[in-house]
């Protein structure tokens, strides 16, 4: 294993770390900004405990966030500096607004955390919004650099293949940014929101009564209820967007070897690269075509119309976009579930079948998160700035990166086993 | 030369804003960290706590100006920070293990949901952390100046331990850990009660020594290993000045301390600090890394420039007002 690889899995360890606590921060604030507003309508003291033993927790996740954030800002000069000596200026708008966002993020939450008995309550869920709103933010703006990556515009390569004539607009609102930044900012609620009913529902099937889970059901799950379809909607649109303006991405994800009108939708099986064919697996008659073209017979791009030095690692790429969409789909049924029980006025904390599907699908809004930014960061592989720069032209010439990706792979684990273990505590000690 | 793109400077000074910003408030975090692991004597405990409860509402936000710092960097020098990432990996790589470590381990502690024992050993962990921290990023900043690091057509040629790894390096190294403690005694005398007051003072006299010593140290030790910032110390016309001025506030600084004011003595030694970094800007003389990478040739593409900066400018106005509130809330009123 190479120089290159160490780079790419320290990067991926980095991503894959910080994503899930990013997510808390960006989610988590609103869900305390939820409790303590009902805590204000109702007069019910619990919905107020309630928003203090999730900020509480909160605080945890999002420290070690804004430490690992900081390792990513500079991992992608100590690990891709040729990336960034190129992009630098070009995602420079993005990042220096998500600077920003980040900033009254932080600021805001230190008043949040610790201001409970020092500003006056409007003060105090006013920043709680803040916090819930800078966070939605710099997930968007961090989403629109990766969306350059994947759709990179606003430039033109000069004869040394360095960007000239650079347009800051067109590089910050490239094609992939709608359809990304939604799905991702979605994404976010949704892995949360499931993963808090998780942790409720959990105390609740031991502890039928209590009231202080029963109040956290009742805030999360609207929020579940809502983002969980969403989610199906912004996924829709971006395998359109994917369909029209990375086809390979696409292709990849649906193992398509060659060029079809009326392709179908295949659920499973496995890509075989040597013979350019899928082993098993479930053919959905002309439904991918549907979904990437909204028309039956239209026609979706197969891996063959691409070099195949610019394939990115299909089986990898498959079986993430698998497990998304097998998880997201296992989400919105259970949310939709919910909905029918509310429909006929039956208390979702009454009912035990019910509460064990949440605890069961704690961990799989998060799994999904993982497997989405599987897709489309293995997705682009090999390149780093889609057709303009290769990941093996940007990385580090620094040798032994080995050690580093080593390091942070421990320093990573570590931080996350001792995160799990407070969270754990915390929850076992609520009422 | 190339002509100065006038944006350029802007965002230089920017930077340099950032950086002192950094160094006056998240590099006071580092040092309380420092002196929490130097508390001594029967009233160790309250100062750890003390510290502790000063950090915690603030760090985050304090700590935000170093990410600040390296995004206006990718964005406005993107070749400058390139260079930086190659020829200063390896102080930065081991930086940022202290700067994870010390934020997640002062959480784990501050939230307190362990039991004491368990929650001593994130006391250590933090404290620790919080003392190589500066160390590596002042070899980072002494690595620059020395004029060991070169770069020939965008590619860093003196591999990966030029310049960081000098004795002057490491003096500056020592010097950051240095003015960070005495910021940090200095805040930290004017928050604590009457008693713990004397304690953060003494630390503070004995920073502002140590300091001192490592200062003059790292001006001599500088004319063998970085000559040409030696050069400008010694041969602008704005150098004495300025070094009157800082030891001027200095002295200030200790004169309100004995005085028992340290509420305004804050104020002084955040000037002090300031003034160094401000210099050692100066004596940079347009440099990023002595002597290949230049304003004048590590800028962006000037289309980006005027955008970023009104980006940067718009971005202050909300930013600003909010820091202002998050200080007025925790440190300007009285404690609860």
């Amino acid at each position: 294993m190479d120089h290159l690889l160490a780079a790419r899995l320290q990067m991926a360890v980095s991503l894959g770390f910080h994503i899930l606590f990013a997510v808390a921060g960006m989610a988590m604030p609103l869900l305390m900004v939820l409790a303590e507003l009902r805590h204000r309508k109702t007069g019910d003291v619990v919905f107020r405990d309630l928003a203090r033993r999730w900020s509480k927790g909160t605080a945890i996740l999002f420290a070690v966030g804004a430490v690992s954030g900081t390792v990513l800002s500079f991992e992608l000069g100590l690990l891709w500096p040729r990336f960034m000596e190129h992009a630098g200026p070009l995602i420079g708008m993005p990042f220096s607004l998500e600077g920003f966002a980040f900033f009254l993020e932080a600021i805001a939450l230190g008043i949040y955390l610790y201001g409970w008995d020092r500003v006056s309550p409007a003060v105090h869920l006013a920043s709680g919004a803040v916090v819930a709103l800078s966070g939605l933010a710099s997930g968007i703006f961090v989403v629109a650099v990766n969306a350059w990556m994947n759709t990179p515009r606003g430039f033109r390569l000069d004869a040394e293949g360095r960007p000239v004539d650079v347009d800051l607009w067109q590089a910050f609102f490239t094609p992939a940014f709608p359809t990304q930044a939604a799905h991702m900012a979605v994404a976010a609620y949704t892995s949360v929101a499931f993963a808090v009913l998780g942790i409720h529902a959990f105390r609740l099937l031991r502890d039928p009564a209590n009231a202080f889970h029963r109040a956290a059901i009742a805030v999360v799950f609207p929020l579940a209820l809502v983002s969980a379809p969403l989610q199906a909607l912004t996924g829709d649109a971006a395998a359109k967007h994917l369909a029209a303006q990375q086809p390979l991405k696409l292709a990849a994800a649906e193992s398509l070897f060659r060029t079809e009108a009326g392709a179908p939708l295949l659920i499973g099986g496995w890509p075989d690269l040597a013979q350019e064919r899928v082993h098993g697996g479930l053919h959905v008659p002309k439904l991918l075509s549907v979904l990437a073209t909204k028309d039956p017979n239209g026609v979706v791009r197969g891996l063959a119309d691409f070099p195949r030095e610019d394939w990115p690692p299909v089986p990898i790429v498959h079986v993430a976009f698998q497990v998304m969409v097998g998880c997201g789909s296992v989400l919105m049924l259970v949310a939709l579930w919910g909905a029918f029980l509310a429909v006929r006025r039956r208390r979702a904390a009454d009912h035990p079948m019910f509460l064990r599907a949440l605890v069961s699908c704690g961990p799989l809004g998060l799994i999904a998160l993982e497997a989405g930014w599987i897709v489309t960061e293995v997705g682009r592989q090999p390149f780093i700035i889609q057709g303009v720069m290769r990941v093996r032209d940007a990385v580090t010439p620094m040798p032994g990166v080995w050690v580093s990706f080593a390091v942070t792979s421990l320093i990573y684990l570590a931080l996350g086993s001792i995160v799990l273990v407070l969270l754990r505590r915390h929850v076992l000690s609520a009422p | 030369m190339n002509e100065i793109d006038p944006f350029a400077r802007a965002l230089w000074l920017v930077l340099g804003f950032g950086l002192c910003l950094y160094a006056l408030t998240g590099g006071a975090d580092l040092g309380a960290g420092f002196l929490s692991l130097t508390a001594r004597g029967p009233k160790r405990r309250e100062q750890r706590a003390t510290i502790e409860h000063a950090i915690a509402p603030i760090w985050e936000a304090n700590h935000v100006w170093l990410i600040f710092v390296v995004v206006v960097m990718f964005s406005a020098f993107p070749r400058a920070f390139a260079v930086l990432s190659v020829a200063m990996h390896v102080p930065i790589a081991l930086a940022l293990i202290g700067v994870v470590l010390r934020g997640a381990a002062l959480s784990f502690h501050a939230y307190g949901m362990e039991p004491s024992a368990a929650r001593e050993r994130w006391a250590r962990i933090f404290a620790w952390s919080s003392a190589i921290t500066p160390l590596f990023l002042g070899t980072v900043v002494g690595g620059v100046s020395t004029g060991h690091v070169r770069v020939q057509s965008g590619t860093v040629t003196t591999g990966f331990f030029a310049g960081w790894t000098t004795p002057f390096a490491l003096l500056v190294g020592l010097l950051s850990l240095a003015l960070f403690t005495l910021l940090a005694a200095v805040y930290l005398a004017a928050e604590a009660g009457a008693e713990l007051e004397r304690e953060f003072r003494k630390s503070a006299f004995l920073a502002e020594i140590v300091g001192a010593v490592l200062a003059f140290a790292a001006f001599f030790r500088s004319r063998y290993d970085a000559p040409q910032l030696f050069a400008k110390l010694i041969g602008s016309s704005w150098s004495l000045p300025l070094q009157l001025a800082t030891a001027g506030f200095a002295v200030l600084t200790l004169l309100l301390l004995a005085r028992g004011q340290p509420r305004y003595a804050r104020f002084s030694v955040a000037v002090q600090v300031a003034l160094v970094v401000v210099g050692w800007g100066l004596a940079m003389d347009g440099h990023f890394v002595v002597p290949d990478v230049t304003l004048a040739n590590a800028g962006s593409r000037p289309e980006v420039l005027p955008a970023l900066s009104i980006a940067l400018a718009c971005g202050s106005l909300l930013l600003l007002p909010a820091l202002f509130y998050l200080y007025r809330v925790f440190k300007l009123k009285g404690r609860a």
